[in-house]
């Protein structure tokens, strides 16, 4: 089954840089992600800590409105254009159309990701980083946008709006990335029980990836995404087929 | 070779598709017709494993869709309604895509049918070009190419001549003439004489039922000397 996989990501990915979309979104993405570290939200140079914690710290944010811009035409696209129906009465699975398309998504996201490298060799430059803290918070970020693009993948498998898509996965992504938000978690625990508080925070993307920020990779973590992302692309499965 | 059981379809209190069956054997090409919203597409989206019949089943090559939806699909080729395509891709790489999707995995397999399909449905000029580019009758070609591209023994095509202009319309027609000869065909169309041209097997469908399965003899043999259309309105009154 998974032989099917192949061709429909190498469509998928290659699609990305057929139109101007994806140039604007990687200059984006790194124009904002660098500007915010040295910006004095950031302070990137005033901590004066070789690290990229300062650069990473802003992630989840960006990604609430990045990875929606991705993940919307995930299959908006296809069902207002009817491409849906061509490519559903091609020899493959609706798991195998799921697959390819969000695996080609992850991996332009992780792209855009890795470009930010010069950040990585300037702070290399400057003084000497724990490069094992750098790598783990590289791979939480992956991970991170990969839990973000299942979301929107199955948002977007909801309309053959891409507005409606976009709009419903920022308000989806949003509620996961606020419940790990200290003053929210306080603010449960002042009519629940700690350990509940405690367990909403943890569907929290910010919760998880602020471990891998510390350059702590747990396994619980990594299972947090890794299952997310199953989660939401079973159901985007469900979603196509009903 | 495409065989049709009972099938139904509803969509909320409407049954879309009421109980139709029908076979179509290698060499047949049957004319699928009925006014607008009559239950034509949503027939061969049930043939083709893109919908799911409420009842009834939908065989090809004595294989049931239900069952094993991949292994129809691998024998059917099939053109949509309004040919959709990828617009940002040319001509080459969409039909490079299906090929590949079709299990023509070596570069040099995918391009002798991709090579194959352009040459049938002359598409040479445009092969370069990005879908989006192309007029609507090149669009159409892609469409027909991309089901040809596997050889399929079995072709449902939903309003293939659709938005032609005449010289491109008999074009299709000769087309399809030509590949019949060892192929299961279903035609959809709203254009009478197409099936007095080129189908030997008629099926007038009108609120979801069958209302004639004849030959298109047959069909001008119940008022000789009528239009077709003035038959084809007398069955499909009802749907009025």
């Amino acid at each position: 089954m998974s032989s099917q996989v192949g061709p429909l990501f190498k469509r998928e990915f290659l699609g990305y840089f057929r139109s101007p979309v994806a140039y604007v979104f990687l200059v984006v993405f790194l124009v904002f992600s660098v500007a915010l570290a040295f910006s004095r939200f950031g302070g990137f140079f005033q901590s004066d800590i070789a690290g990229l914690d300062t650069y990473f710290v802003f992630y989840p944010w960006l990604f609430l409105f990045l990875v929606p811009a991705v993940g919307m035409r995930l299959w908006s696209e296809e069902k207002r254009s009817g491409t849906v129906e061509l490519l559903f009465t091609l020899p493959i699975t609706t798991l195998e159309g799921v697959l390819g398309k969000f695996l080609a998504g992850w991996a332009f996201l992780t792209l855009a990701i890795l470009l930010s490298f010069p950040m990585a060799i300037t702070i290399g430059y400057l003084g000497s980083p724990d490069w094992g803290v750098v790598a783990a918070t590289y791979a939480g970020a992956i991970l991170m946008a990969g839990g973000y693009l299942g979301v929107c993948s199955l948002t977007s498998a909801l309309t053959k709006n891409q507005v409606i898509s976009f709009v419903i996965s920022v308000l989806v992504c949003a509620a996961l990335l606020f419940l790990g938000l200290s003053s929210f978690t306080n603010f449960l625990e002042g009519f629940l029980p700690v350990p509940v508080a405690d367990a909403v925070s943890n569907f929290s993307f910010m919760t998880h990836f602020d471990a891998f920020r510390k350059g702590i990779v747990d396994l619980k973590d990594v299972v947090f995404f890794l299952s997310l992302i199953g989660f939401t692309l079973f159901l985007n499965v469900v979603a196509l087929e009903g | 070779m495409i065989e049709v059981r009972g099938l139904v379809k509803a969509y909320g209190a409407k049954r879309a598709v009421d109980g139709v069956s029908f076979k179509v054997r290698r060499g047949d090409i049957l004319g699928f017709l009925g006014p607008n919203g009559a239950g034509k597409s949503t027939t061969m989206k049930m043939i083709t494993g893109f919908l799911r019949p409420d009842a009834g089943a939908a065989l090809v090559d004595n294989i049931d869709v239900a069952a094993d939806p991949v292994a129809v699909k691998r024998r059917l080729g099939y053109l949509p309604e309004s040919s959709p395509a990828y617009p940002e891709m040319t001509v080459e790489e969409f039909l490079g895509f299906v090929a590949e999707v079709r299990g023509f995995r070596s570069a040099a397999a995918r391009r002798t049918q991709v090579d194959r399909a352009v040459g049938l449905t002359h598409l040479g000029a445009v092969r370069r070009q990005s879908i989006e580019t192309l007029s609507k009758g090149y669009k159409q070609r892609v469409g027909f190419a991309q089901a040809l591209l596997h050889d399929p023994p079995a072709l449902v095509l939903d309003e293939p001549t659709d938005g032609l202009d005449p010289n491109q319309k008999n074009e299709v027609r000769g087309l399809i003439q030509k590949m019949a000869v060892e192929k299961a065909v279903i035609l959809s169309t709203h254009i009478l004489e197409e099936v007095e041209a080129i189908c030997n097997r008629v099926i007038i469908i009108s609120r979801g039922r069958i209302v004639a399965d004849e030959t298109p003899a047959q069909l001008q043999a119940r008022q000789p000397g009528a239009r077709l259309d003035a038959i084809f309105h007398t069955l499909t009154q009802s749907d009025q």
